[in-house]
């Protein structure tokens, strides 16, 4: 009713501004209105040029203040997720300096020149030393980022092997997913789609004969031992997906036909992540959110009070249910993770025979 | 028109052939016209385009509610006025692909190459006026069969401009992906051929067809940057073209260039070895250096305006030119960028993360001289002045997220977020548009020999600038908090429940700012019938396209085609009687030519 309500005003104020328009434009017929700029009008742009530059201020300061609890630039919940937010930290704030700077001299400088009758404007066609300097600065701080980020990059792509990271496949279909856990020999079993037997159940198209496969354990929820690497493999069936896990800062595409991986290390359990004050604040601001909705939420079915979680959601347009193709990560002790595991069937005893 | 090449067979050309209505007003031949007819088709396209953007943003707002728009514009699919989720999709992909194919490439640089190059080089008209009748004409269908594909049965393409296969390879995996697809790729096709005709043409009829004086070194820096746009399409489109010729064969050859192992709706397919990751690489080896096709005019339209109206050279010419060259260098060895979570080797992305910093070294230098250029200027507040001083706001706003965006370790978290929608639109999308407004609302009486309404300029350009900024700057926001772009609705997610009052100001910012182009409308088609006559020289420019007649002549110059004997940017020069001096005025005696 809302969206009606609005849609209605933008029509009827869009039909007003076409009248309106009408009128001022046929007031303007007979005066000498040159349509070219007066000092007048000079005058007028130049102040709302100062108006505009607070203007852009202004929207900076409200976004950051009412929306810059920026859950992801803190409480990451892997190891390597507080080197991206340092990263990008150092990054917005560069941004923040260099925006305010020069918004500022362009706005302020449209307003101090701004034209006049007889005046005559500075001849200066170029310096050669200004244009080094503003060649160089940026020189310098982008070698500095490009290195820090290289840097911070390549730790967090190679991934060590020596570790012995927990193996787990993301397989990615319209429009859900899965894991498959490598077992006790910690080795996944041989894949491919052409093995896919629906009738047996061998869904994810795992070599049955394979021997590492038979310890496999294929499941609708992913389990994570607080700590201990991980190393995803993943897979698709159809078409692309990505894979991102954003309280993890961790993102990849599954291409069918292929096996990508990205790995990491979980350092928050979801039961801790649960008790930070900052997660605790947020989740009781969506509660809030979700109460004043609560006849449409209800009408979807879906429960009204939200419990904070970590989500794998896929990030790469999909098809129509692109939108809710999400699994849900638990991070949790070593103890709780083997409790898990071990009431999971294991591929041979999963398949129907 | 071999004609164009013998001045004094122009001379009396009038007396030869009668124009009729056909080959004045549909086929013509006159770059003039061919500009008019690309900005007119551009400008209906951008209407479509924006009117689209609308409608998904109402969605976005207010997810599923049902909303008589969607009723009278989807019809079958708005079931009960909500909108489908398939078509929603839709509306993503043809709006990307209409606004930065059909109104940003060809609507920006198809009406100001046209018009300026020929003018403002001093030529009668481009190389050959027969391949760009045949340019426009293909651009013309190629906008008919992407319109036509909105009514099939299946609905059009929805698998993102970016039409990655498989998705966009297998009309199984999507309702799009049938007709829609072949359709959208047909359209392509003929586009691109269109585009490159059109380039090659412009290449040609800079490095040809200059008057006597007019060097490499005088030329204004539209000239410069509509003709490395040119060199840029040339190099990059055709390998879109060869990527859309091998996902046509994947599709309807049943060859495996793109697809391999694929299982879907219960059934193996046969494709085997090919790699979805090798069509990204072809797509955005065009798809990167497309930003710059898109934005490089825009910048050459910005700095004329900026010194014009500012009765200042523009600062740094040379800078500003070899940091266009270097852009357009740089565009083509950074498209995997986009790709940084794709699969492909890690490594490459540090390659490319290196590159993609390295362009925004120039593209430092473009904004730091178009400040200085304003500095003790005497500044002209014309409406295309306006939308100059806006492009580099939004240009500098959007440009410096991309820092961010280039750099792959940050990139992770960000990829295909809102962030992403938020950078680009503000550093490609406004900034450009910002161009073209900019240019509209500069050369109109060159186009048109009348006068646009200035207040009405004014009103538009404001609420322009404040809608630009309200609807994209919130949306880093979003993008920061972890929303994924494309999503039809983001109910499924308690998790992101508190950015939806953020979704509804954009949505409202973006509602009012589609509401004020109809400003721009009015304008544009007012003034073209009744707006008040223009004077040769309305904004005292140096450029050789004030010297033609107001009403336009077949040949552009009546008489002989003028010389050119200085730089475009002699404003406000010391020792000089005005505050311009055209280039076809020769040097005094003992005044010396500034060569910048």
């Amino acid at each position: 009713m809302t969206a009606l309500l609005t849609i209605l005003i933008v029509f009827f104020v869009a039909v007003a501004i076409w009248q309106m328009v009408k009128i001022f434009d046929l007031a303007n017929i007979g005066s000498d209105n040159g349509q070219i700029a007066t000092d007048k009008d000079n005058k007028i742009n130049g102040y709302l040029m100062m108006a505009f530059l607070v203007f852009i201020y202004a929207i900076t300061i409200v976004s950051v203040c009412k929306w810059g609890d920026l859950p992801l630039l803190s409480n990451a919940a892997s190891e390597h997720g507080s080197q991206i937010d340092t990263l990008m930290i150092i990054s917005l704030v560069l941004i923040f300096i260099v925006q305010t700077i020069t918004q500022f001299l362009l706005h302020y400088f449209a307003f101090k020149y701004k034209g006049e009758k007889g005046k005559k404007a500075l001849f200066y066609a170029d310096n050669n030393t200004l244009e080094a300097i503003w060649t160089i600065i940026p020189v310098i701080t982008l070698a500095g980022l490009i290195i820090y980020g290289l840097f911070t990059w390549s730790s967090i792509m190679n991934v060590n092997e020596d570790e012995d990271p927990l193996i787990i496949e993301l397989y990615a279909q319209q429009f859900n997913w899965k894991a498959r856990y490598a077992g006790q020999d910690n080795v996944l079993g041989k894949a491919n789609v052409r093995l896919i037997d629906i009738d047996k159940a061998n869904i994810l198209g795992v070599d049955e004969s394979d021997p590492n496969a038979q310890d496999d354990i294929i499941t609708t929820e992913l389990h994570l031992p607080v700590g201990r690497p991980v190393l995803f493999k993943m897979r698709s069936q159809d078409v692309l997906h990505s894979a991102y896990m954003p309280h993890f800062r961790a993102q990849m595409n599954c291409v069918p036909g292929m096996i990508t991986q990205f790995g990491f290390t979980p350092s928050v359990t979801t039961a801790e992540m649960r008790q930070n004050p900052d997660i605790i604040d947020k989740v009781a601001n969506i509660n809030k959110i979700r109460v004043e909705n609560k006849d449409e939420i209800e009408a979807k079915g879906q429960d009204l009070r939200y419990e904070f979680d970590y989500l794998l959601i896929c990030n790469k347009i999909c098809g129509t249910s692109h939108y809710n193709m999400q699994m849900k990560i638990i991070v949790e002790t070593q103890e709780e993770y083997d409790a898990w595991i071990k009431e999971q069937k294991t591929f041979k005893n999963s398949l129907i025979n | 028109m071999s004609a164009h090449a013998d001045t004094h067979a122009h001379d009396d050309h009038g007396h030869h052939h009668k124009e009729t209505f056909i080959t004045k007003y549909i086929f013509s031949q006159d770059h003039k016209m061919i500009a008019k007819q690309y900005l007119i088709t551009g400008t209906i396209m951008g209407v479509i385009g924006v009117m689209m953007s609308l409608l998904f943003r109402i969605q976005i707002a207010w997810p599923e509610e049902p909303n008589v728009l969607f009723e009278a514009l989807l019809g079958k699919w708005a079931p009960d006025g909500v909108m489908d989720a398939d078509i929603y999709l839709a509306l993503v992909t043809i709006h990307g692909t209409i606004m930065v194919f059909f109104v940003l490439t060809a609507g920006l640089s198809g009406t100001f190459s046209n018009l300026l190059i020929p003018l403002q080089i001093g030529a009668r008209d481009m190389a050959s006026g027969f391949l760009n009748m045949v340019s426009y004409w293909l651009f013309f269908l190629s906008s008919v069969l992407m319109i036509f594909s909105l009514f099939l049965e299946a609905g059009p393409a929805a698998a993102g401009w970016t039409i990655y296969p498989p998705l966009s390879a297998l009309p199984m995996a999507q309702g799009g992906s049938g007709a829609g697809m072949t359709m959208w790729l047909i359209s392509m096709a003929i586009f691109i051929a269109s585009s490159l005709l059109g380039s090659l043409n412009y290449i040609v009829t800079v490095l040809n067809l200059r008057t006597k004086g007019m060097s490499m070194t005088r030329l204004p820096l539209t000239i410069w940057t509509f003709f490395v746009t040119a060199i840029i399409g040339v190099v990059s489109f055709p390998v879109l073209l060869s990527a859309a010729l091998l996902l046509i064969m994947d599709r309807s050859f049943g060859t495996s260039f793109f697809l391999s192992d694929i299982f879907i709706q219960g059934e193996v397919l046969h494709y085997q070895g090919g790699s979805p990751v090798l069509f990204e690489h072809l797509f955005w080896f065009l798809g990167h250096p497309e930003v710059y096709i898109v934005i490089l005019p825009a910048m050459g339209i910005v700095s004329e305006i900026l010194a014009v109206n500012s009765r200042k050279p523009i600062f740094g010419y040379r800078a500003m030119i070899a940091s266009v060259l270097a852009i357009a260098f740089l565009s083509t060895i950074v498209w995997g960028h986009h790709m940084f979570v794709s699969g492909m080797n890690p490594f490459l992305g540090s390659v490319f993360t290196f590159t993609t910093l390295l362009i925004a070294i120039p593209s430092a230098v473009k904004a730091f001289n178009w400040i200085t250029t304003l500095w003790k200027g005497n500044l002209q507040m014309n409406t295309g002045m306006l939308f100059s001083i806006g492009m580099v706001s939004t240009f500098i706003t959007g440009g410096l997220t991309g820092i961010i965006l280039g750099d792959s370790a940050l990139d992770i978290n960000v990829h295909d977020t809102y962030f992403v929608v938020a950078h680009f639109h503000l550093v490609m999308g406004i900034s450009a548009l910002y161009g073209m407004f900019a240019g509209i609302y500069h050369w109109f009486p060159k186009m048109f020999g009348r006068m646009m309404n200035k207040n009405l300029g004014y009103i538009h350009f404001w609420i322009t600038a404040i809608c630009a900024y309200g609807v994209f700057f919130p949306m880093h926001f979003i993008g920061m908090a972890g929303l994924p772009r494309r999503y039809y609705t983001n109910s499924n997610f308690p998790l992101f429940d508190d950015l939806a009052n953020v979704n509804v100001v954009i949505t409202i910012f973006a509602l009012v700012g589609g509401a004020f182009q109809l400003v721009f409308i009015y304008n544009l088609v007012h003034s073209i019938f009744f707006g008040k006559k223009a004077e040769q020289n309305p904004w005292k420019a140096n450029t050789l396209e004030w010297t033609t007649p107001v009403e336009h002549v077949h040949g552009n110059w009546p008489g002989e085609i003028p010389h050119v004997h200085r730089w475009a940017y002699d404003y406000s020069k010391p020792g000089q009687d005005t505050d311009f001096v055209p280039q076809t005025v020769p040097l005094k005696e003992g005044e010396e030519e500034l060569q910048h």
